[in-house]
């Protein structure tokens, strides 16, 4: 049963991901990415990472993607007013995709998973206080760095739609 | 996962929705009467004793009048935004523990759908969903007002989750756990979470209010301003999914509010009805409990409805950021020395 | 004494823009005030009339559906002397005269009488002009204490003697004086 389920849900998150890419509208585009990333949330849900599944829905789904359906809403695009690209830039973003997904399967295909030692030590590894240890004993300082990047963005963006004052 | 599991989740997931059914339809009734109460009046009462029949006369209304659909390229985002807007406010009392385990023949069952041990951000993501509804909806009714409704309801929802967020983070230094049991067992006999952190009740209180587009914060559907607000267009049976999805979000809110704060299914002498009485005698008053705090605080939504004003959207956004945001950064901090003091 | 400082209900504030203190700021103190209100009215006895089953009690002055009277021996007071339709302001009234013959003595008071009295609701606007003008205290809006009951077409609105007089014996037991 688990496998039909992966293979319904890897085909929305397929399904949906394309339809992303190749659909005119921009604000459809945005609707298609909003149901891929709920698919994505379920199959974190079928690995058993709860927390990753809820947080990225919170995260993603419900702020991200709002904020970025609110702009497509406003700019009022649609088919005319998409621009044409050039070549150039086009084979340009292909290239860098591609070696994109080949940095990434790189990196997935050298990383020794850390999921076997949990299982042997038999730690409910999806639990909120677990991850929390991990977090905040073994990985604190890229925590911490990323903390202090995520406050210079909020601080860089209040102070970019500040008002100047004019002296 | 047996079958016998499956249907028994499945038999509770039934009973669950038709509870948030009747209590959405007869909010709708509540509503009217208690706003004719405030204002000197007895409200709708020719339909049945009390008016008790109003909602079904109102339902058979909705299911009867015309279906117009907008000349919009968008047909089935215009037919699915209020479908999602239902679905996600359903959602959310998955995850409430409604009584203690009923124990009938040795066997026991649990009143809650689902006992996940993140339920609380289960809730968050489910309320930073919901908004997706009245957005799609509104976006494809194209329709100035809608769209302008459906975004004030975006931008209000993203901005009043951030404090309800931070809210929440200041009750789960305290409880220590995101279960919805596990807080509600802490809260045995009358250690209500309230009289710990009456701040931060205050500061979820606002925010639910935001979150539910209840008024004073109903500004997606001002009708000052913007006719109807992401609803203009929709008619018949959509706009009842849109109304009553509200009262749906209302009841879990409430639902919410009372197992955060104010101890959930527990009630003082618990114990000793269960001792003198049995379990389930004991379990029958803790669900009637939860239903009761549930109902005075959907009362509470009403009355705070008939109150105070519309605020205006500069005011809104001025008391999310300016206000609740730093109150409830300057509530962890407490709550943080409070838990370094005294656990 | 100024015109600004005179107050009829002597509940008058003048508008201030000054800035709200802090506790007006966070809104939570003049909430809680206006929820007290609001409560205290939700257990206020309700001023509602269920109309079918209770209705208001007329005013003794209230002007309603128009009547001609009987005099006490059954006898119909108007005399068609037209003056109601000269007053009307609304020009509702037409009447047609008739001369009582021996035989009608105890149907009309007068020598002439109107044979035709016709009123047209939908002009009316229940002024009580006509009231005033009757030399015969023959038409009156006071006494009827009805309303002009609702209809579909137009011609339903032109009421004729059928509708306006007095039965005989309410005119014999004075019901309407």
């Amino acid at each position: 049963m688990i496998t039909i389920i992966f293979y319904i849900l890897a085909a929305i998150t397929l399904a949906s991901g394309l339809l992303t890419v190749l659909s005119k509208n921009p604000v459809h585009s945005a609707i298609y990415m909003i149901v891929c990333f709920f698919s994505i949330a379920g199959h974190f849900l079928m690995l058993n990472a709860q927390f990753l599944s809820v947080i990225h829905i919170i995260v993603y789904t419900g702020a991200i993607m709002i904020l970025l359906l609110f702009t497509l809403m406003l700019m009022n695009l649609n088919e005319q007013h998409e621009p044409v690209k050039k070549v150039a830039s086009r084979i340009a973003a292909t290239v860098s995709a591609c070696l994109m997904v080949v940095l990434l399967l790189g990196a997935f295909l050298k990383a020794t998973p850390t999921i076997e030692a949990y299982k042997a030590a038999e730690i409910d590894f999806q639990s909120v206080k677990v991850i929390g240890d991990v977090i905040l004993n073994e990985y604190l300082v890229p925590f911490e760095f990323t903390s202090v990047l995520l406050i210079a963005a909020m601080i860089g963006a209040v102070l970019v739609s500040k008002r100047e004052n004019k002296a | 996962m047996e079958i016998s599991f499956i249907i028994e989740k499945l038999v509770l997931v039934l009973i669950i929705f038709a509870l948030t059914m009747f209590f959405a339809l007869y909010s709708t009734l509540a509503e009217r009467k208690i706003a004719g109460f405030i204002q000197d009046r007895y409200g709708p009462n020719r339909a049945g004793i009390f008016g008790i029949l109003q909602p079904i006369c109102d339902g058979a209304k909705l299911f009867s009048k015309e279906e117009f659909i907008p000349n919009t390229p968008n047909k089935l985002l215009f037919i699915i935004g209020p479908g999602i807007a239902m679905t996600v406010s359903l959602l959310g009392s998955a995850v409430i523990p409604w009584a203690e385990k009923f124990v009938i023949a040795g066997v026991e069952y649990v009143p809650q759908v689902g006992e996940i041990n993140i339920a609380l951000l289960y809730v968050v993501a489910v309320m930073s969903t919901s908004i997706y509804g009245i957005v799609i909806g509104a976006w494809a009714s194209n329709n100035k007002f809608s769209l302008l409704g459906g975004i004030r309801a975006g931008a209000q929802m993203v901005s009043y989750e951030v404090a309800m967020g931070l809210s929440l983070i200041a009750l789960v230094m305290m409880t220590g756990t995101l279960s919805l049991r596990e807080i509600t067992e802490q809260q045995a006999g009358f250690g209500w979470n309230i009289f710990f952190q009456p701040l931060t009740f205050m500061i979820f209180l606002v925010c639910s209010f935001a979150e539910c587009n209840r008024t004073p914060f109903d500004l997606a559907e001002c009708e000052s301003e913007l006719v109807n607000g992401h609803h203009t267009e929709f008619s018949s049976m959509k706009m009842g999914f849109y109304m009553f999805s509200e009262y749906v979000s209302m009841f879990f809110s409430s639902a919410l509010i009372s197992v955060l704060f104010f101890g959930g299914y527990n009630y003082p002498g618990m114990e000793w009805v269960a001792d003198n009485w049995g379990v389930n005698i004991a379990n029958i008053f803790a669900l009637l409990s939860i239903l009761a705090k549930t109902s005075f605080f959907i009362f509470f939504y009403m009355w705070v409805r008939w109150t105070i004003p519309r605020f205006r959207y500069d005011q809104l956004m001025n008391l999310g950021w300016k206000i609740l945001f730093p109150l409830a950064l300057v509530n962890i901090l407490l709550v943080g020395l409070g838990v370094l003091l005294f656990k | 004494m100024a015109i600004e400082n005179i107050s009829l209900s002597g509940r008058k504030t003048a508008v201030t823009n000054k800035d709200m203190s802090f506790w007006e700021r966070i809104y939570l103190v003049q909430i809680v005030k206006g929820m007290m209100i609001t409560i205290r009215h939700f257990f206020k006895k309700k001023i509602t009339i269920q109309y079918p089953e209770q209705t208001r009690t007329y005013s003794p002055v209230y002007r309603g559906l128009h009547v001609l009277m009987r005099d006490e021996e059954g006898r119909e007071r108007c005399t068609a002397c037209g003056l109601c339709a000269l007053a009307c302001p609304a020009e509702a009234i037409t009447m047609k005269a008739a001369e009582r013959t021996k035989d009608e003595l105890h149907l009309y008071r007068e020598e002439k009488y109107a044979a035709v009295y016709e009123i047209n609701m939908l002009r009316c606007i229940f002024c009580g002009l006509c009231e005033d003008a009757c030399p015969k205290e023959a038409i009156f809006l006071t006494k009827s204490q009805k309303h002009v009951n609702v209809g579909t077409n137009r011609e339903s609105f032109i009421y004729g003697k059928d509708k306006l007089v007095i039965s005989v014996e309410d005119g014999k037991n004075k019901r309407y004086n």
